[in-house]
């Protein structure tokens, strides 16, 4: 784990997907001169700095639960996303930055603003399904997109290009960043402050893959399956019951206690900071290593099948803690395998389950007012008597 | 409470490296001290580095930046606008009445201090802007209700209260005071400051981090290549001792000598430090941080035992939409029928499709069509309800109850001045009543009080229940309930209104438990004579702050309820 430090910025900015959209989507400021300030104070350049590269995702200390939510997700992404909510400074939304450096590349249409997956042909959008001969494909980075606080609905579903109806009286639209997220990750930090209806759009994108966009005189639609990434402080807010359902996992990070454990996790932090470049490199094996673990995982995922008495554990789960709908035991079964996988075992058991019950049940209970011990706890409790029978 | 010195080093520290140490919290009323503290920080800071004003009333168009509709119309193709953030760039940003800044502006404030840059998606404007800017707090705060946002306070590495200086001390010095005392350079100081931290009772991982930074700052301020111990020892008390929420353990020599050798880490290879034993400056550290600890932290945790803070979920979560009053949010997309048109932004949603629209052709001066349409949207600062629920039994004495209604009014007088209301449930016999709903009036309270009967058994489920019905209400009322439980403990009547202590006791347990889960915040004063094991059992099961005030009068009472509050 880490603590988020103040000076390095996201490893994907807009610019970095560009070569994915037929045109640039972002207006340029740099060719732009400065408008007076108002204090007449000499102002910084705006060019952005060299962005420097990302805590490293393995080395991460501890947060054991959190890394492996997220590298679950990694290897299967229809999990449904992952939730992570906890104390101030516990590394949140480090480890999702790190995550995203380590993710290996994927193949992807060129020039699709939606980066079509060419091999998968009923997933095209209707651009590339309209395009006569065959379709070119290159290997770009998996997107992860950032949703930041204070984001209008016309940037997050897409509008109207402002430019071209500006300059030219054209009818254009502007892909938004649902659609730039589309099979990749789409990150939210603190996700319990996004405002009501952005969480209605993303709520109905996310259920159904698929965007719609009614606006301005356009209709559109254009896949949009991401995993959604959240973060947050439960003390700032509580999340809609709707949005927590949407989350696959949910896990808990807490500041570690153990006294070795911080030193480690501030020593991390501090020879990061003074040198990132060769805390990097330091850990460039590492993070190797865990993207060769995720190459190999998703490889042979659809080779595993989860016997029946997995799935039938899994029911019982599910019952003796009364959650609603199927989705728990939908998310059980998909994310023992996708743990199977990571490990590589050769089938998924039920200590798998076992394993990933927490992380994929506790937002799913009904709050019983009288019963103090948390979410966390009523899983555990569950798992103990449910798989000893 | 911070000296002048100290005041004044921190503010060089600050206006040295801004986005380093992330910026500074000042507790302070407005007046000739702050005053004087800017100045220092205004003339510390070099040439160039901004110093900007941040409104809590901004608008996300003006904080984050957005399309610069002027200037869009006049070049005609898309002109971005840079927002405050954004030209605060390696600055600080003055935030006045932080105690009052909402979650989303704190929460937006937070991510820049992480990244040094402003994310913009926003009308059709899409960009990534450098903003390695510190953040100056200006707290206003009183009392320990209002502070400003724990998340945004946790980045920053000072917290100073100018509150207790004399404003004849602050004068702006003339040269630069020396930073600190040389030192060999310390050995494994981060894991020191770790230590340290953990003695103070520091629990985020920023502290000894940001404790590191400031050492590190310090060393190059003073010309050095490395953190001296002096360095290290001086950041630990300026960043880790305001921080601190326990008494470390008291003089070294009572100390038995901790297993630090044991605990200290093992050699790490990343950070390629080895592990010496740090006792000494970890302990001169512990020392040093002591005497900057934030006053009345020794006598409130000696009354009250460690009390953990308690989360402040309610005020962040109901802080919510009011549909026509408060302060103004930014515009949304929306139907008038549903809100308040917002004229002006309506028009500047329109604007830039004019062109297009007018190709279209529809042949008038404006085309404004319904998706142009904005609304606005306000925020109500929610306020506190006191709800007292009085134990007006025959065990708990007539005089207690005169002096409980004394608190109440003394209460109240002050709820007038900081807008909050006062409640009053009062329970006996084999039933709770609401004796005053939650008002203001002084006057109406008054006649409500005198009309306090008591005697009888003491249903104390029944009461709690009702004070936590009442602060359900409040609650979805968009307030923030306090519930005040002045009992002695000792219930004898059931929830089924039949007599019997054990019943009583244990349905007494439950409907404490079910304030707690509820997350509404308590507090019960023990009115017995001698403090009762029932009512410091009850306070538990309630997590309710346990005041017992054996004889306390009403003066008494209100300022330890203030002081709880």
């Amino acid at each position: 784990m880490i603590v988020n430090g103040s000076t390095h910025a996201m490893s994907r900015e807009p610019a970095s997907v560009s070569p994915l959209n037929a045109k640039p989507d972002a207006i340029r400021t740099e060719g732009r001169p400065p408008r007076p300030k108002p204090n007449g104070a000499a102002h910084a350049p705006t060019t952005p700095r060299a962005a420097a590269p990302t805590f490293p995702f393995s080395a991460i200390v501890g947060q054991d639960e959190m890394r492996q939510a997220l590298l679950i997700a990694a290897v299967d992404p229809s999990v449904g996303g992952v939730l992570v909510f906890g104390d101030r400074g516990t590394g949140k939304s480090t480890a999702i930055r790190g995550l995203a450096a380590l993710l290996p590349p994927m193949r992807a249409v060129v020039g699709c603003p939606y980066a079509c997956d060419p091999a998968r042909p009923g997933d095209l959008c209707h651009r590339c399904r309209d395009h006569a001969g065959g379709l070119e494909a290159h290997s770009v980075p998996v997107p992860v997109v950032d949703l930041p606080l204070g984001a209008t609905e016309d940037r997050v579903v897409g509008a109207l290009d402002l430019e071209r109806a500006l300059a030219h009286g054209q009818k254009a639209f502007e892909p938004g960043l649902l659609a730039r997220a589309n099979r990749g990750f789409l990150y939210i930090d603190e996700v319990n402050l996004l405002d009501d209806h952005l969480v209605d759009l993303l709520l109905d994108v996310a259920a159904s893959g698929v965007n719609t966009v009614e606006r301005e005189g356009l209709s559109i639609r254009h896949p949009a399956r991401f995993v959604l990434v959240g973060s947050g402080n439960p003390e700032e807010g509580e999340l809609r019951p709707q949005l927590l359902d949407r989350f696959g996992l949910a896990v808990e990070v807490t500041t570690p206690t153990d006294l070795p454990t911080r030193i480690d996790v501030v020593r991390r932090r501090d020879a990061y900071e003074r040198d990132p470049e060769a805390f990097c490199a330091a850990y460039a094996e590492a993070d190797a290593t865990i993207r060769q673990t995720l190459n190999r995982a998703r490889a042979y995922l659809p080779s595993l099948t989860v016997p029946d008495a997995t799935l039938e554990a899994a029911a019982r789960l599910c019952l003796a803690l009364g959650t609603d709908g199927l989705r728990g035991e939908l998310t059980l079964m998909r994310t023992g395998r996708a743990l199977a996988a990571l490990e590589a075992a050769d089938t998924v058991g039920i200590d798998h389950l076992a394993r990933i019950a927490p992380a994929c049940l506790r937002h799913r209970l009904r709050r019983n007012p009288l019963d103090e011990s948390g979410s966390t706890a009523r899983v555990a409790r569950a798992v103990a008597e449910v798989f000893a029978a | 409470m911070t000296t002048w010195a100290d005041a004044v080093l921190v503010a060089r520290l600050a206006a040295a490296d801004p986005h380093g140490i992330g910026g500074v919290v000042v507790r302070a009323g407005a007046g000739p001290v702050r005053d004087a503290w800017l100045a220092v920080l205004q003339n510390a800071r070099p040439a160039g580095r901004p110093i900007r004003r941040m409104p809590g009333s901004i608008t996300d168009a003006r904080l984050l930046g957005g399309l610069d509709l002027p200037a869009t119309l006049a070049a005609g193709r898309p002109v971005a606008e840079t927002g405050l953030l954004a030209e605060t760039d390696g600055g600080l940003l003055v935030v006045p009445m932080a105690e009052r800044l909402s979650p989303g502006l704190a929460a937006r404030l937070a991510a820049v201090l992480d990244d040094g840059t402003v994310r913009v998606e926003r009308d059709g404007v899409g960009q990534c802007r450098p903003a390695r800017l510190g953040v100056i707090l200006l707290d206003e705060g009183q009392g320990e209700d209002e502070r400003v946002p724990d998340a945004l306070a946790d980045r920053l590495a000072f917290h100073i209260d100018l509150t207790d200086i004399p404003w004849r001390d602050a004068v702006t010095p003339e040269e630069p005071s020396p930073v600190a005392e040389t030192g060999p350079p310390a050995e494994d100081a981060l894991a020191a400051l770790c230590q340290a931290a953990d003695a103070l009772g520091v629990v985020s991982l920023r502290g000894p981090l940001l404790a590191a930074r400031v050492a590190r700052l310090l060393a190059r301020l003073a010309g050095r290549d490395a953190p001296g111990e002096g360095d290290t020892v001086l950041a630990a008390r300026l960043v880790l001792g305001p921080r601190a929420t326990r008494m470390p353990a008291q003089a070294p020599e009572e100390e038995t000598p901790e297993p630090e050798t044991e605990t200290a880490p093992e050699p790490d290879s990343s950070a390629g430090q080895d592990a010496h034993d740090p006792a000494p400056l970890d302990e001169r550290m512990v020392e040093a941080a002591r005497s900057a600890l934030p006053p009345g932290l020794l006598a409130g945790l000696l009354a009250a035992g460690a009390r953990p803070r308690l989360p402040r979920a309610g005020k962040a979560g109901v802080a919510a939409a009011a549909r026509h009053a408060g302060r103004p949010l930014s515009a949304r997309a929306g139907d008038p029928r549903h809100g308040r048109l917002a004229l002006v932004e309506t028009l500047r949603a329109a604007v830039p499709w004019q062109r297009l629209r007018q190709r279209e052709g529809e042949p008038r001066r404006i085309r404004i069509r319904p998706e142009d349409l904005r609304i606005a949207r306000f925020v109500q600062r929610t306020q506190t309800t006191t709800i007292f629920a009085v134990d007006a039994s025959g065990s708990a004495a007539l005089e207690r109850l005169a002096e409980a209604k004394g608190a109440v009014e003394l209460l109240l007088a002050e709820a007038y001045t900081r807008r909050d209301r006062v409640a009053v449930l009062a329970f006996r016999g084999t039933r709770a009543d609401l004796i005053l709903p939650p008002t203001r009036a002084l006057a109406r309270a008054r006649r409500g009080l005198n009309a306090l009967p008591g005697g009888g058994g003491t249903p104390l489920a029944a009461g709690l229940d009702a004070a936590a019905e009442l602060a359900r209400t409040v609650h979805r009322g968009g307030g923030t309930p306090v519930v005040v439980v002045l009992t002695d403990g000792r219930a004898n009547v059931a929830r089924s209104g039949v007599a019997g202590r054990a019943q009583a006791g244990a349905d007494a347990l439950c409907a404490a438990t079910a304030l707690r889960t509820g997350g509404i915040r308590t507090i019960l004063i023990d009115t017995a004579a001698r403090p009762q094991d029932t009512a410091r059992r009850l306070a538990e099961a309630m997590g309710a702050r346990y005041l017992p005030l054996p004889y306390a009068d009403a003066g008494a009472m209100s300022a330890a309820i203030r002081a709880a509050t």
